[in-house]
């Protein structure tokens, strides 16, 4: 049977466009809004993203900095999270769920520990921020055990001897990330530069899906419209930011951006 | 777990950077691999290449003026009797630090690559000024990432840094200190790796900044194991060395040259900041046993909650308010070859009144708590045991808070 993650991208293949992939922190702004957020975009996302929010991230940008600062002053735990995830398994239009985050979470809560959970409570991928490859080599046998996708991730970088060396040690989902930016950097690479990347890519791995993020947004997304999969974070996470500065009901405000991605790329 | 003899330190990681299979490590976004990859290939090379050590201690000899002195602090011992008090005086150094040893590697190490930017991290704003010093001396452009909080309380480093033409970029981040400067400052080389070297002020981080700043410390060491041939003749047979801790660079640079000698003859004692004596809040993981966690990059005993999150911190010296410790100092605890302790914001104050009141030196707050720990264990020692303190920078940058804690009169006008 295919994970879901590779389900979904073969069901979207048929469909001849890329997967719209989400990224929300979990508890941000609280529990229970962040989980009615990812039953919202689910309507229009295909891959659904949840950050989880630590306070010392060394690769993003303001925008989900204030939104994980956001949701750990709430209290938000690792518990609340798997919980999270679980609740919006049972919903009826629920879609794959990436965990993102760094490697300190799953260190205090035990690798092993940490991989039960996810199973039990419904994730099916992970990305962790801050364990690249080779040290990730054990930690990534063990995800594929659990039936849970590690997807390696590959920058401007990433030299060629490396690209290879990571693609074949990866599951069936890679992520390229665009430029040299934390989150939420403006695109300051042609997305001629970044398809060509993207392409060489899948010359050396065609089998794999690859998908593109950073500096994703409504704006720029049409270009990509020909990979396998595009990811949209800071975007959104900017878009709570401002519906709660404006008392605004973040549920439908970020849900309508996700739809509009959605059209943008269909 | 084991230290190797005749191995220096730095060099006993394992191939992914791991001090006793444990502590250090490479725990970066991908993007960072191939600039980190970049310095430990040049570094490597370097290290032991002549023409770069001779490079290098021109400018230490010239630019820094090494060595910094080494003296009896005689009224002291007097006062305390008991062991033998001396001080290693860093604080000479040029900018009042031993910040300006791994400043000046870092700016020959990206003039050398051919970067024109050079990035740091401060928290009491010394490694900053360094830096800025370092990059306007060899031609670099300088950005310095500083928490608000310490801005606010390290004013007088934060106008040298200015004065040498440095950009400083406030961070309202989190705790708004040198934890939070520091994440900023990976965040920026993140984007921006392919045009900017990136200088981490202190034995932290991913490894080869660790080891780099090690190297550059131990400039410290080398000096003082020739002071101590030159005034005993041998290396004395009870020596004991204080140093604070924070992130570890000072004190490692201090140990380094020692590190082969039995504890019995030369043991190392590390100074943690305890905090205030009423808070629980400290910034001293390997005093009060915080668990191994992943910091800006390395595996390290740091303050945690139980999920995982950086706790804050709390301190009087900004150059200790780091919640976690290096690598390299974990290591040297858990194969026991250093002891460490903590000190209180009380007691370091205290510590910097003695010191003043019966010497001509005026180690700053970090320094001050090793002072508390050695004067408090001096008084117990006998008279052939030399005690030394590293007094690794010079108050002039504390003279708000010293004069807000202690009145005018502990505040000197220079």
């Amino acid at each position: 049977m295919l994970n879901p993650i590779s389900l979904t991208f073969k069901n979207l293949k048929k469909e001849k466009r890329p997967a719209l992939i989400t990224y929300t922190v979990a508890g941000d702004s609280s529990k229970k809004q962040s989980l009615e957020i990812l039953k919202a975009i689910s309507n229009y996302a295909d891959i659904l993203e949840v950050g989880v929010p630590h306070n010392t991230p060394v690769a993003d940008g303001g925008q989900i900095q204030t939104s994980a600062y956001r949701a750990i002053k709430n209290g938000i735990k690792m518990n609340h999270i798997f919980k999270i995830v679980s609740d919006f398994k049972k919903s009826k239009n629920s879609k794959p769920i990436i965990f993102m985050g760094y490697y300190n979470m799953i260190f205090q809560y035990g690798e092993n520990n940490f991989l039960k959970k996810c199973k039990k409570s419904g994730v099916n991928g992970l990305i962790v921020v801050d364990l690249p490859w080779p040290e990730n080599k054990n930690f990534s046998k063990k995800c594929k055990k659990n039936s849970i996708n590690f997807i390696q991730l590959l920058s401007p970088t990433t030299s060629n001897k490396r690209l290879k060396s990571i693609t074949k040690d990866s599951h069936d989902m890679i992520y390229y990330i665009s430029m040299l930016s934390t989150t939420g950097g403006k695109l300051k690479v042609s997305p001629k530069k970044i398809l060509a990347n993207y392409n060489k890519i899948k010359k050396i791995s065609p089998k794999k899906n690859c998908v593109i993020g950073f500096g994703i947004t409504e704006k720029t997304i049409s270009n990509f419209k020909n990979a396998d999969g595009l990811v949209v974070g800071s975007q959104i996470c900017k878009e709570i930011t401002r519906s709660l500065n404006n008392r605004q009901n973040p549920v439908i405000n970020v849900s309508n951006i996700v739809s509009k991605l959605r059209k943008k790329i269909s | 777990m084991k230290l190797k003899k005749k191995i220096p330190l730095i060099d006993q990681g394992d191939k992914l950077g791991f001090w006793g299979g444990k502590f250090g490590g490479n725990f970066v976004p991908e993007t960072l691999k191939k600039p980190i990859e970049d310095l430990e290939i040049q570094f490597n090379k370097l290290k032991n290449n002549k023409n770069f050590i001779k490079e290098r201690d021109k400018y230490f000899k010239n630019w820094i003026g090494t060595p910094t002195r080494f003296i009896k602090l005689k009224n002291l011992t007097k006062h305390v009797g008991g062991a033998q008090i001396w001080s290693k005086v860093v604080s000479d150094a040029n900018g009042g630090a031993h910040k300006i040893y791994n400043a000046t590697v870092h700016c020959l190490l990206a003039k050398r690559s051919g970067k024109k930017v050079i990035i740091g991290d401060t928290g009491a704003g010394y490694a900053g000024k360094m830096l800025s010093m370092a990059a306007k001396k060899f031609g670099l452009k300088c950005k310095i990432f500083m928490g608000a909080k310490d801005i606010a309380r390290q004013q007088p480093n934060v106008k040298a840094m200015k004065k040498n033409g440095a950009d400083i970029i406030p961070v309202y981040s989190g705790s708004q200190t040198l934890v939070d400067a520091v994440s900023e400052c990976m965040r920026y080389w993140v984007a921006n790796c392919d045009t900017t070297a990136m200088c981490v002020g202190s034995t932290v981080g991913p490894a080869i900044f660790v080891r780099i700043c090690g190297w550059s410390t131990s400039q410290i060491s080398r000096e003082l194991k020739v002071q101590l041939m030159d005034e005993f003749g041998d290396i004395p047979k009870k020596l004991k060395l204080y140093n604070c801790v924070g992130g570890g660079s000072s004190s490692f640079g201090f140990w380094n040259e020692f590190m082969d000698y039995d504890k019995k003859q030369v043991e190392f004692i590390g100074v943690e900041a305890g905090g205030p004596a009423n808070s629980k809040k400290h910034a001293a993981p390997l005093t009060y046993g915080s668990k191994i966690g992943i910091l800006h990059g390395a595996a390290q005993y740091v303050n945690q909650n139980s999920d995982g999150q950086i706790e804050e911190t709390e301190s009087i010296s900004a150059g200790l308010d780091y919640p976690g410790i290096s690598p390299l100092h974990c290591f040297l605890k858990d194969t026991k070859r250093a002891r460490y302790t903590a000190a209180s914001d009380e007691e370091a104050l205290k510590a910097y009144q003695i010191v003043t009141k019966y010497e001509n030196l005026r180690p700053s707050l970090e320094p001050s708590h090793a002072f508390s720990v050695a004067i408090k264990e001096a008084k117990k020692l006998s008279k052939n045991t030399i005690v030394i303190i590293n007094s690794c920078g010079d108050a002039y940058k504390d003279r708000g808070i010293l004069e807000k804690k202690l009145g005018k009169k502990y505040v000197k006008s220079n």
